[in-house]
């Protein structure tokens, strides 16, 4: 019934618009066609200002209201950078906004149609065209070169004490991989995946996989560069790290890399944010599916001493894998009914 | 001779056409009789294949819209339901809310629908077809019969895209942008079932459409103009035909090889774009491809698509700015140069959608070089058309007032591309709805503007009657203060990180303070949309219904089209094309209000 309503209310709107731009219409007939359109002129050069003006305003009030929903303070040293690029960007591009919004209304406001008033003829002027020509290039030189600084220092390879961390992609989740003790990552192959005890597809022939773990929640150390190797098991999905300001696409078959260093433990970021639920968040970026929206990790930063204390309790995928003492059976075998359960199961996990 | 004599003369020249008298020794015999099929449906006369156009366009883009408006609502008001869902989209919006699958189908189609079908095939398609043989004084497009097969491949691929919607497993929903694997496999998404084929078949075909269409504008201008009709004569609106077309008759194809390698690896077992994949359960047998390798053939096309999209916009809005603020348009051949320069640029950016793909960061600092220049040109088309309007006599005709819509929202969204082209920052803004609204200001709401612009401008010489201007102020103003409430939030949103293409926020603590926000401008959508049904009940009604024009050149303007009579017949001119004298811009020239093309340049006139 409201729906009705709704649609009749509609209906009528329409019809009143209607009938008053008919009636306007014959009514600038008999006004004849110069007075109509001075008129409608001198309403639409008012109009056009109006707009700028609230326009302007609406943008500080919009600025008011949501500045801050956003962010806050960048939570790494890569995120510092970008946010100065962000802001340098916004001062440059601001000016240029609010002055060529401004000289596009108010011209039009000023010039327009009035009796008695000529158009200048001005057809072009080589000084001028140079001038606007060449500022936008010199300002932007600067900023590219701006950019470009940050773009290397951010895609520069990781320093060599960087802790190592996996993250493969799935739908619709992420499986994390640490190396285990001895620091290295042992070999995989999606031909050994096996949903219910190699997710990622460690070959267990590989020595380098007998002390690999995988964990369900990122943990990093505050001051501590962390190197990200990026994964995908199905298709593209990305690692969005919005509170450090970073992203990095997951691509099946090609791995990517990622390195930044977290200022702020999790604790920290919930006392500057005064919000008790404040987690770090890792978003899916690339559309990636049906449960692109949900496909969701966390990252707990901490202090060298509770990383240390969880990861003393850590168990090696190898052991869970071999748990039974079973010996290590071709996982491409291993029950493919089973694992297309489980990957319903999480499809419809994902949904919920 | 003088502006009253030269409107006299025009006058004259009118009823001479209406009557459809039989014009011998022209060299063209455009009398012969008629059918409905000829005249309405195969149509040859590039005058109906433009309605053709635009009649098509405008019934996609209300589809694209509205489906706009129903991801919006799943977006605004993620608890609610609402129950006559269910009853139009069944299954898909069980319990009166949208499915994921159905939401993730709609933010598909409404991208592939409003890039493609409205803005490329209703826009260019619709002027480039009407304008070209009238602003270059051609009796109709150098192969009209090619023009119509333009048209209905355009047709043709409409009604596969059409289909694809009423599929059991649905369309295609993998984004407008298609990624594989996501769209290689139909076991990693619904979408990528049997409407992903549908798609790209559709997209084939729409290809095709599109070359047949471009090739023929090129020729069209290059071969066919009126005596005395220079290239630097052209109007700047022939201007942006002629760069559209190129940029793409060269990127289309790339597009298509594109499409192709992925309808191999979906159905004949190659790996293209395929390796390592662990899908449903299985490994698959795939190797060696990259997924990579898709999307540089994708924004090889993709990039060029949005100067497609938008350079017909600019070119419209500078002859539109000219005529109605009664002034040449500043610059001529710098606004020819920028074109051109965009052009080129055009092919030299694409890898700047792929900044985080892992690409080698040195490339990624050229793409960032290249891609920041084209702000240059963008620029000195900005400072010109302000150039333009100062020191007018503007008339505001609602033609006008989108043309300074437009150029208002290519600021607003141009500037934002300076941060987007920018790698570092792209980083953190890289597919968040930053990157929404800057796309959507820029490319969406600019060119609209300019379409409709031209819809108003060019609607007396479409149809021989004028839209009703109050029903249009309306909309204009509703649009513009519509699509600003929308997409300026926005940026914000994406400055928080917000990801693209989610189906709810409202679980992740990152983003979901925005629900209000999102409330807000879901509703202001519903509004905007209405708004545009206006334009539609204004158009259709105007058409048969709307103030009949009476005079040759009612706006005043100095180019070729204003010369044929006020329905012109196929063949435009009923006796001799016109010859041109002079550049299509002398407005208030030696204090006549216009000259027209056709008139020779008198001896004491000043030069400019």
């Amino acid at each position: 019934m409201s729906g009705f309503l709704a649609v009749l209310v509609v209906v009528l709107i329409f019809v009143v618009i209607f009938q008053i731009s008919k009636a306007s219409e014959y009514v600038s007939i008999l006004k004849g066609e110069k007075n109509a359109r001075s008129q409608s002129n001198r309403i639409n050069g008012f109009l056009l200002i109006a707009f700028l003006i609230l326009g302007l305003i609406g943008v500080w009030w919009c600025n008011d209201l949501l500045k801050d929903k956003i962010l806050g303070e960048a939570a790494s040293d890569h995120g510092e950078g970008i946010d100065q690029m962000i802001y340098v960007t916004l001062a440059i591009t601001g000016i240029v906004f609010v002055a060529t919004q401004i000289l596009l209304f108010w011209f039009s406001f000023k010039y327009q149609e009035k009796e008695g008033r000529k158009a200048f003829y001005y057809p072009h002027n080589n000084k001028l065209e140079l001038l606007w020509t060449a500022v936008p290039a010199i300002v932007l030189t600067v900023l590219v070169a701006f950019g470009i600084r940050h773009w290397y220092r951010i895609t520069s390879d990781a320093p060599k004490d960087a802790m190592v961390v996996e993250i493969t992609g799935k739908q619709f989740n992420w499986l994390i991989r640490y190396p285990g003790k001895d620091g290295l990552m042992g070999r995989k192959n999606f031909h050994l995946i096996n949903e219910i005890n190699n997710p990622v597809g460690q070959d267990w022939e590989d020595n380098l996989n007998k002390d690999d773990f995988m964990a369900t929640e990122m943990h990093l150390v505050v001051g501590k560069p962390v190197k990200l190797i990026i994964g995908s098991r199905d298709v593209i999905h990305d690692v969005g790290l919005p509170h450090f300001r970073l992203k990095m696409d997951a691509v099946p078959g090609i791995p990517t890399t990622l390195w930044f260093t977290p200022k702020f433990t999790t604790k920290q970021m919930k006392e500057k944010t005064g919000n008790p639920d404040f987690v770090y968040e890792i978003s899916c970026d690339q559309m990636c599916g049906v449960g692109h929206y949900s496909m969701k990790a966390n990252i707990i930063v901490e202090t060298q001493e509770e990383f240390d204390a969880w990861y003393a309790k850590q168990k090696s995928q190898y052991d869970i894998a071999h748990a039974d003492d079973a010996p290590a059976a071709p996982a491409t075998e291993a029950k493919p009914a089973a694992d297309s359960t489980a990957a319903k199961k999480v499809v419809a996990e994902a949904k919920h | 001779m003088s502006n009253e004599a030269t409107l006299h003369s025009q006058h004259e020249g009118v009823h001479g056409a209406m009557t459809h008298d039989h014009h011998d020794g022209h060299g063209h015999d455009h009398h012969h009789e008629d059918s409905f099929i000829s005249k309405y449906i195969f149509s040859l006369d590039h005058k109906m294949i433009a309605k053709q156009y635009l009649l098509t366009g405008i019934i996609w883009a209300i589809i694209g819209a509205l489906f706009s408006v129903l991801f919006r609502l799943q977006l605004g008001y993620p608890d609610a339901t609402f129950p006559w869902l269910e009853s139009i989209l069944g299954h898909w919006a069980k319990g009166g809310r949208i499915s994921p699958e159905a939401y993730y189908a709609l933010v598909t189609m409404h991208g592939t629908i409003l890039v493609f079908f409205v803005l490329t095939a209703g826009l260019t398609g619709t002027f480039s077809n009407f304008l070209i043989p009238l602003q270059v004084g051609a009796r109709d497009m150098a192969s009209p019969f090619m023009n119509m097969l333009s048209y209905w491949f355009f047709f043709l691929a409409s009604m596969v895209m059409m289909s694809s919607l009423f599929v059991q497993t649905g369309p295609a929903s993998g984004g407008w942008t298609s990624y594989p694997p996501l769209s290689a496999l139909g076991d990693a998404s619904i979408g990528s079932k049997i409407g992903m084929d549908l798609w790209l078949i559709s997209m084939a075909l729409f290809i095709v459409s599109s070359l047949l269409g471009s090739l023929n504008y090129i020729s069209t201008i290059l071969n066919m103009r009126t005596k005395g009709m220079s290239m630097t004569k052209m109007p700047l609106s022939i201007w942006s035909f002629f760069f559209t077309a190129v940029l793409g008759v060269l990127s289309f194809p790339v597009l298509l090889s594109g499409a192709i390698l992925l309808l191999f690896d979906r159905h004949a077992g190659t790996s293209f774009y395929l390796s390592d994949l662990f899908v449903a359960g299985k490994a698959l047998p795939n190797e060696g491809g990259s997924a990579i390798l898709y999307q540089h053939l994708f924004w090889f096309l993709g990039h060029p698509e949005v100067y497609i999209i938008i350079l017909p916009a600019m070119g419209m809005v500078s002859e539109i700015l000219a005529v109605n603020s009664r002034k040449p348009i500043f610059g001529y051949l710098a606004m020819v140069g920028s074109m051109f320069a965009i052009v080129i640029l055009a092919f030299l950016v694409w890898a700047h959608h792929m900044f985080v793909t892992g690409l080698n960061p040195f490339l990624g600092s050229v793409f960032v070089l290249l891609t920041l220049l084209i702000a240059v040109p963008s620029a000195i088309k900005v400072f010109n058309w302000l150039t333009t309007i100062w020191k007018g006599n503007i008339r505001f005709t609602p033609a006008a007032l989108f043309s300074i819509g437009f150029v208002s929202t290519f600021i607003s969204g141009g500037l934002t591309g300076i941060w987007l082209g920018n790698s570092s920052i792209d980083i953190h803004l890289h597919d968040t709805y930053f990157v929404i609204a800057h796309f959507h200001i820029v490319m969406g709401v600019s060119a609209f503007f300019g379409m409709f612009a031209g819809i108003y401008h060019w609607f007396p010489k479409m149809f021989g009657r004028y839209m009703n201007n109050t029903i249009a102020y309306i909309h204009f103003y509703v649009t513009l203060v519509g699509a600003y409430l929308i997409f300026w939030p926005m940026h914000y949103e994406g400055m928080a990180g917000m990801p693209r293409r989610y189906y709810d926020y409202s679980t992740w603590e990152s983003f979901k303070q925005f629900a209000e926000l999102n409330h807000f401008i879901s509703s202001v959508v519903i509004i905007v949309f209405f708004a545009q049904l206006l334009f539609v009940v204004n158009y259709f009604y105007s058409m048969y219904k709307g103030r009949k024009v009476t005079e040759l050149n009612p706006w005043g303007a100095t180019t070729l089209e204003w010369s044929t009579p006020i329905n012109p017949g196929h063949g435009n001119w009923p006796g001799e094309i016109p010859e041109v004298h002079r550049w299509p811009y002398d407005y208030s020239k030696d204090g006549v209000d216009f000259i027209p093309q056709t008139t020779p340049v008198g001896a004491h006139e000043s030069k400019h």
